[in-house]
């Protein structure tokens, strides 16, 4: 039953939050109690998957590999946990950033049933079920990106880009069953090991576009910028720290367990995707005019990070993918939420219109400070470990001029967010006006999360020996496909 | 039949990335409508294409031999169900940005925007 609990709590808080269309105030009650029942789910699902490693639950009883299932594993289990505490902390920023017209139009359902496609698509054992969460996802956000944008474009660009993934994902899925007969995801490892054939790899190619655009690697990254700085921040916050790490989360899933990928076409393919996004994410960047427009290209260069580590695909590589990705829920959604809070007290998020800040509101100046300093990956915040071990994996494997890369990365992140922080937090604004103060809503979310990025830099072991762990889950998959496909376990401690 | 069906894929996809490439809203939404079909008809000849046979498993066999299978078809199924429900949404966007900006040209807002 466990596993189902983060598809059904937020449907019905989706549902129930419709019910009560007309009282906002009780709206709002349903809305976080609902994403605190999934971090409590998510937790619990994480407690059991450290305890006795991954476990699967088959819908109806129809035995894997004919009926839906769920599986979690570390990796699914730490990204639905994640999921839960983003949407906390997202709502309670919503609280004071999310206006009455837009709740009106339904922003608590929608961002609900996006919670549901997004813990969906990390649960599910089925490819063709992961194509469905998708979907599930993507049309409320494309909701949610209608409601609270004042124009259009940036949700018509989102919305044309993605469906072009949407078709890519269908059409692979459809080739994997042509070709192999089944779609359940630890039936496929078994009915593709040793196959590097033409469909096979068609259908792979399909599926690395339907997640690299999914995740917003560049050449496919078009659509992020264009739109992610349209809606309300607590909404761009969900995107950013979310929406990507589903495209990471596939990825990572489906090239280790259904695609064999090391020494395939497929990990050069990863590889190339990986390094050009981390080059135009973080130029584009240094020129953006305003804090979610440079947040935006960030994001692409973050997520090659993640992707380079899967494509070198060692353990230590890919533990620091995982961390990588794990930590950078937490950073991207401090800083969206930063961006909000200095839009709240300057009257706006332009790079030359904001600013003073910090002669204002010194600790909410440094509340953006530190996810800002963690995306750089500068010690002792979070982001510094998953940057080090990404640089000794790609010297373990030989390849210095990857560790090269990874350093420029941060050497250029640091500047976009210097100049991020200079610019909108550290300078005097223009008016010379005091900012407005901040509202304890906006305030807590961020505090929360500066404290768990900087106590995830400090405390980091227990956090790489749990990525080091997934890592391993990852690399073999044994227990994950004796959890789905019910044998008994084979040495299978975590 | 199977190559006739590849024909038709081809044609579609070339057809709706022609499409595509107008830069403007409808076009372009008409352009993925005919490439997401052409994936559904990708999809359904991976099933087998056959003709006439009666959906009924004769009573001495197990299964229905050289049958078309059925599971395509269900994923082409929900396929067209989210396509269909896309697809309406999008044409929704793409109205009311025509209203809102007097033209279909995707680019124009963002002219506007630098100018």
């Amino acid at each position: 039953m466990l596993l189902f609990l983060p598809l059904a709590l937020p449907f019905t808080t989706a549902v129930l939050t419709l019910l009560a269309w007309r009282t906002p105030g009780l709206r709002r009650t349903i809305s976080l109690a609902g994403a605190l029942a999934l971090l409590v789910s998510g937790g619990a699902i994480l407690a059991r998957v450290l305890e006795t490693g991954p476990f699967a639950e088959q819908a109806g009883g129809w035995p894997a590999p004919f009926g839906i299932t769920l599986v979690a594993d570390g990796l699914a289990a730490a990204f639905v946990a994640l999921t839960g505490l983003t949407a906390v902390l997202a709502l309670i920023f919503a609280r004071a950033d999310v206006t009455a017209a837009e709740e009106h139009a339904g922003f608590h359902p929608l961002v609900h049933a996006m919670l549901a496609g997004i813990s969906g698509a990390f649960l599910t054992g089925d490819l063709f079920n992961m194509y469905v969460w998708f979907e599930v996802m993507l049309i409320s956000t494309f909701g949610l990106l209608v409601i609270g944008s004042g124009t259009l474009d940036g949700a018509m660009k989102y919305v044309g880009l993605n469906l072009i993934g949407t078709v890519a994902f269908i059409t692979g899925v459809g080739l994997l069953y042509g070709t192999t007969g089944a779609l359940n995801m630890a039936d496929l490892h078994a009915r593709l090991m040793d196959r590097a054939d033409a469909p096979v790899l068609v259908a792979a190619a399909l599926l690395v576009f339907a997640f690299a655009a999914k995740a917003a690697l560049a050449p496919l990254h078009f659509w992020l910028p264009a739109s992610y700085h349209t809606p309300a921040f607590t909404t761009s916050a969900l995107f950013a720290a979310l929406l990507t790490k589903v495209g990471v989360y596939a990825l990572l899933r489906v090239f280790s367990l259904v695609f064999d990928t090391p020494g395939t076409p497929i990990a050069s393919l990863l590889l190339g995707l990986a390094l050009v996004s981390m080059l135009i994410g973080c130029l584009g960047a240094l020129v953006m005019p305003s804090v979610r427009r440079v947040l935006g290209f960030s994001i692409t260069a973050s997520i090659g990070a993640m992707v380079l580590g899967l494509a070198v695909g060692t353990p230590l590589a890919l533990a620091a993918a995982v961390l990588y990705a794990g930590q950078d829920v937490l950073v991207k959604a401090g800083l969206f939420l930063g961006a909000g809070a200095i839009h709240r007290t300057t009257g706006s998020e332009d790079l030359a219109r904001s600013g003073g800040l910090w002669r204002g509101q010194p600790f909410v100046a440094l509340l953006i400070l530190v996810p800002a300093l963690a995306l750089a990956g500068m010690p002792p915040f979070s982001g510094f470990w998953p940057k080090l071990m990404l640089v000794r994996a790609t010297l373990e494997a030989g390849e210095g001029w990857l560790a090269a890369a990874v350093l420029v990365m941060g050497l250029l992140t640091l500047i976009a967010m210097a100049r991020v922080w200079a610019d909108a937090v550290w300078a005097a604004g223009p008016a010379e006006a005091t900012p407005a103060r901040l509202p304890a809503a906006m305030l807590v979310p961020l505090a929360v999360l500066a404290v768990l990025v900087v106590a995830a830099g400090i405390w980091a072991g227990p956090l790489v020996a749990f990525a080091e762990t997934v890592a391993g889950q990852i690399l073999d998959p044994t227990a994950y496909i004796a959890a789905v496909m019910g044998q008994p376990v084979a040495g299978g401690t975590p | 039949m199977e190559l006739l069906l590849a024909v038709l894929v081809g044609a579609l996809v070339a057809a709706g990335a022609y499409l595509m490439m107008s830069g403007r809203t409808l076009p372009y939404l008409f352009g993925l409508t005919m490439i997401s079909n052409a994936a559904n008809l990708a999809i359904f000849a991976t099933g087998r294409l056959t003709f006439g046979k009666p959906p009924l498993v004769p009573g001495d066999a197990e299964t229905l031999a050289g049958a078309a299978n059925p599971l395509p078809q269900a994923l082409i199924l929900t396929a067209i169900v989210i396509g269909f429900g896309l697809l309406v949404f999008a044409l929704a966007l793409a109205l009311k940005s025509y209203r809102g900006l007097g033209t279909d040209d995707i680019d124009a807002a963002a002219a506007e925007e630098r100018t």
